[in-house]
């Protein structure tokens, strides 16, 4: 007679108080201002008098238990033994008095981990799990974002950008790093090739069909037996088969390449958000460094970093020299893969005289 | 515990430069643990061949649809110790706080029961427990559930959650993020863990307009602060930030960067506000902290749709509330019985695997303000239609029938 199974608790989100900082929770809604004192520190002023200091540190996202103990070790030690992680994988921890900060830093500096990621900063690359993880990915993610923040360090641990930059990385066209200043993902350029023998054992075929956003796939008997085949004139190579058909093979060693886009922003900030641009494509898939895309990245932000006024984010700055102006600055060809002709293209297409020269 | 190490030269190169390196850390895990040694043997190969080697497939604990994510290895011959390699996701509080004493407890446990490998944290919002054996599951699920953690959604469910610092320590913060994170989720906590919708359905919080949660293009539903009277303002404090930075700077990086042009610096150094235009955007609240705030009537816009690429493109999310209040015990059941009505509306009449931006764009906006049984609003367009393909045989009768409304 074997033991009655545990059934869970369902207790869904946790209540936050019991894990927040004393001095967050005692001035909880009650916050008045703030400033930065340096990169990576933030000084928040409530209306009761109450200060607290948070240091950011960066961190690899992907974390062992030894790491993730070491930086308890530092919080119990220096920061009152509470911490925060903020959505791009950072890590934040407390202070009431101002004294802390400073051997805070210190011990954080002490074993690697960058102090930064506020203000005007490069913060960290919020990332997918690729091929450490996912069933479905065109490329890694951990290692594209650790060869990206090496290079990217001295910019994540100071603020002289023109505004903050949001990095994100996608391993597949799903775009799961979502919209940011600069994305790096996975562009598709072949179609997918089929494993006909296996595609009716593992494929519900109708919804395989359904999701292809061309409609370029269609039932069809292939060696005798039920399977589908992609039209491929028609195909535009996202992927969006794979998943639900993993006989659909559309990784590619070679052919799934990566492409480069400006311009998302989430915030409200002066602009509207807005979707971010293509700018670069067919740059390889290169392991374990990836420095072609690197090249691309710190191009665009060198450029951005010269010409942009303080506060415009980066769709920003580009929205006010023009796009013929950021090509030209950047020196990435223009080409017509570059002209939308996806639905609702019209909206991109300039209806008006305006031109620079 | 001492299965030998693969050879990894391209991992090892991810070791050295200034950012903590995950593979080091893998390596750490892999001295006692040998399920990390053939994990960095098959990423190693990943590396050498350009290709991923896992497939999904399917496991659960008892009780629950969803929140595992089931990975099994293609080249479980060469690596077997990492052969079943599954994700468990669990739910953080709003905000990601932590004592050190729960880290801690959740560390132990993972290097009980699983790979000791968690990522802090997913794009969706949750603790990502990665690398766990099919039959670890229930019993390291067990444990953290009676730390009082539950399991986040996966697959077509409600997903976990996500709120920004907001109230904790921000003074942009114009709701109780954490309280609406909470109370909308827990009240479909059958959702999250019985995946029965046409596809995933994500909530985001955002305590203002600069929406940190990036809850605009990240979830279906986005609940984001605003105000509705008028930004505070410290004229003291603006003279004192005028006299620190200069006119040139405040007018170059202040007034003339409002979407609306609604600021003006005065001959005093005083800042003038034409409010009735002012769009909530926050730029002028991120540079002057000290001297200008959010007004003091506050509550919540409602965006509806975001989305990511897959199958139609990118989408932002569109208003469907331009603005409610989030303060009382009522406003709150207000917000959790919208955000049912616009899963359900969405669950009757999204197709398979459609999200709720893609079935907007399909059916149209107005279809879905009808189904929530609310009215259109000037605030839900950039501006009316283009177009003259529309009947406007209704044209009389809709007048009418909303001076009725207005009547009460």
């Amino acid at each position: 007679m074997s033991a009655q199974p545990r059934m869970p608790t369902e207790s869904g989100t946790p209540d936050h108080f019991q894990y927040m900082h004393p001095t967050l929770r005692r001035n909880y809604g009650q916050w008045s201002w703030h400033e930065r004192p340096r990169p990576g520190v933030l000084h928040h002023v409530s209306r009761t008098g109450d200060q607290v200091w948070t240091v950011r540190a960066g961190t690899q996202r992907q974390m062992d238990v030894h790491t993730i103990r070491k930086l308890c070790d530092i919080a119990d030690k220096y920061a009152d033994g509470y911490v925060r992680f903020t959505i791009r994988s950072n890590i934040e921890f407390m202070v009431a008095d101002e004294k802390k900060v400073k051997p805070l830093i210190e011990a954080l500096t002490k074993e690697g981990f960058p102090i930064g990621g506020t203000g005007n900063s490069v913060s960290m690359i919020s990332h997918t799990q690729g091929w450490l993880h996912c069933d479905i990915p065109g490329t890694d993610a951990s290692g594209v974002v650790k060869s990206l923040m090496d290079e990217l360090h001295q910019e994540f641990i100071n603020e002289d950008m023109p505004n903050r930059v949001k990095i994100t990385t996608s391993c597949c066209q799903i775009n799961c790093g979502g919209q940011g200043d600069i994305a790096i993902n996975v562009q598709h350029t072949k179609p997918p090739r089929i494993n006909h023998d296996l595609v009716a054992n593992l494929c519900e075929r109708p919804s395989v069909v359904a999701r292809c956003p061309v409609a370029a796939i269609r039932p069809a008997m292939v060696n005798g037996r039920p399977s589908l085949e992609v039209d491929e004139r028609k195909c535009i190579c996202c992927g969006a088969c794979y998943p639900p058909c993993p006989p659909m093979q559309i990784n590619d060693p070679e052919h799934s390449k990566i492409a480069i886009w400006v311009g998302g922003k989430n915030s409200n900030a002066r602009s509207k958000p807005s979707l971010h641009k293509l700018v670069a494509a067919g740059i390889p898939n290169n392991p374990p460094r990836w420095p072609e895309a690197a090249a691309v990245v710190k191009k665009i932000l060198a450029v951005y970093k010269q010409d942009a006024h303080a506060w415009e984010r980066m769709g920003e700055w580009v929205e006010r020299i023009g796009w013929p102006r950021f090509f030209e600055l950047t020196g990435l060809p223009f080409t017509k893969f570059h002209v939308d002709n996806w639905r609702g293209a019209r909206a991109s297409l300039n209806t008006s005289a305006h031109v620079r020269f | 515990m001492s299965k030998k190490m693969h050879a990894t030269p391209m991992l090892d190169q991810l070791e050295s430069g200034p950012w903590p390196s995950f593979i080091t850390g893998i390596k750490r895990l892999a001295k006692d643990n040998d399920m990390a040694v053939d994990l960095l043997g098959q990423l190693e190969h990943s590396y050498e061949t350009r290709k991923g080697y896992w497939k999904g497939g399917t496991a659960s604990v008892i009780g629950y649809g969803g929140g595992v994510i089931p990975r099994f290895s293609e080249v479980a011959e060469k690596f077997p110790e990492s052969k079943e390699f599954h994700t468990i996701r669990i739910m953080p509080a709003p905000a990601m706080h932590y004592d050190t004493a729960t880290l801690r407890k959740f560390c132990d446990i993972w290097e009980k029961f699983g790979s000791g490998l968690i990522a802090l944290h997913g794009q969706t919002g949750d603790v990502m427990l990665q690398g766990c054996t099919t039959e670890n599951i229930q019993p390291a699920f067990d444990e953290f559930n009676k730390l009082g953690f539950d399991m986040g959604g996966a697959g077509p469910s409600v997903r976990t959650g996500m709120s920004c610092v907001g109230h904790a320590r921000c003074e942009h913060s114009c709701y109780d993020e954490g309280r609406a994170h909470r109370e909308v989720l827990n009240s479909f906590i059958d959702d999250i863990h019985r995946p029965a919708l046409p596809y995933k359905f994500k909530f985001k919080f955002s305590g203002c307009g600069n929406d940190c949660m990036n809850s605009v293009q990240r979830s279906d539903m986005a609940v984001i602060g605003t105000w509705r009277d008028d930004i505070q303002v410290d004229q003291a404090e603006v003279k004192n930030f005028v006299k620190a930075k200069g006119r040139e700077y405040v007018i170059d990086n202040v007034t003339t960067r409002c979407p609306t042009q609604c600021l003006k610096l005065k001959a005093d150094d005083t800042l003038e506000i034409d409010n009735r235009n002012c769009v909530r955007c926050m730029h002028c609240i991120n540079v002057m902290t000290k001297a200008l705030s959010p007004g003091k009537d506050r509550g919540v816009t409602i965006l509806a749709g975001g989305k990511r690429t897959l199958k139609i493109g990118d989408l932002l999310g569109t208003m469907i509330v331009p603005f409610m209040k989030l303060e009382t015990d009522e406003d709150f059941g207000k917000l959790v019985a919208l955000s049912r009505n616009l899963m359900e509306f969405w669950v009757e009449n999204g197709l398979e695997h459609e999200r709720c931006g893609e079935m907007i764009e399909r059916i149209g906006l107005n279809n879905l303000i009808e189904g929530l049984g609310m009215e259109v609003d000037p605030n839900m367009v950039r501006h009316p239609r283009t177009n003259p393909y529309v009947r406007l045989d209704g044209w009389d009768d809709e007048i009418e029938r909303l001076k009725q409304v207005k009547a009460g």
